[in-house]
């Protein structure tokens, strides 16, 4: 899962011993293209170890009301469920204390 | 007589209101807090910042933020007062004290599962290399 995760950019350099293997390959063969889009997305908040999305914290939020101002759905973000529900209160109390915008346009 | 909770409120200020008027503020909600059995554990003025969209007709704003311990009567004593309030333009309390809990919570857990990882890891003797191949070609593994 581990090896799955790291998607093959640049990391894999020094120990070869560990390969993920077979389920690499067919991805490999599309090219190096694809796999700039393929790389698995990991949870911000689970490996920056953040228990508790503050509302006060525009640079953190920031990242995740693009342009639009709309919440960026998670399926882009790649934040876990139980995070996106804490960003998304987090999102809409700094709405409400002007810290971010609802829209703009 | 309700439960003692954790809160915390933000309130924003109007750009018009001079240094006097926001200590004010501060020393009414202080009173508020103080009358209704009430704790401030904690007072932040970020000074005054722009606004992310109008507010009335108003760009900018001191945004305050307090922190404080206190019953249900008092959150809504203190709402009551600062929407009369014409000096301030938004305010928002937050009951706090659950989600810290929870961050808390998963914290200790984390570190609990970390500390129990380490111990089941069977303790490297010094000076012997973990099982690892000498493939690079530092030769730092030669002797072995």
């Amino acid at each position: 899962m581990n090896g799955d995760r790291r998607g093959g950019s640049a990391s894999k350099s020094r120990d070869g011993g560990a390969r993920g293997g077979s389920a690499r390959a067919g991805n490999d063969k599309n090219g190096p293209r694809r796999s700039m889009f393929r790389r698995r997305k990991v949870c911000k908040f689970c490996t920056d170890k953040i228990d508790y999305v503050d509302y006060k914290d525009v640079r953190l939020l920031g990242p995740f009301v693009p342009e639009r101002a709309k919440i960026l759905p998670r399926r882009i973000s790649g934040v876990c469920a139980k995070h996106q529900r804490l960003l998304q209160t987090a999102i809409k109390r700094a709405r409400q204390l002007a810290l971010l915008p609802y829209l703009t346009d | 007589m309700s439960e003692v909770r954790q809160y915390e409120l933000v309130y924003i200020v109007s750009p018009d209101a001079t240094e006097q008027d926001v200590t004010d503020l501060h020393t009414q909600v202080e009173a508020i807090t103080a009358r209704l059995h009430g704790e401030l554990v904690k007072t932040e003025n970020w000074g005054r910042r722009k606004l992310a969209y109008r507010i009335g007709k108003h760009r900018e704003g001191t945004y305050v933020l307090e922190v404080f311990n206190g019953t249900g009567e008092l959150t809504k004593e203190l709402d009551r007062r600062l929407k009369v309030s014409d000096l301030v333009i938004r305010h928002l309390i937050v009951r706090i004290d659950e989600a810290l809990g929870v961050a808390e919570h998963a914290r200790s857990r984390r570190q609990s599962i970390a500390q129990k990882r380490a111990a089941k890891r069977p303790p490297r003797p010094e000076g012997e290399p973990r099982k690892i191949r000498d493939d690079d070609d530092d030769n730092d593994l030669a002797e072995v």
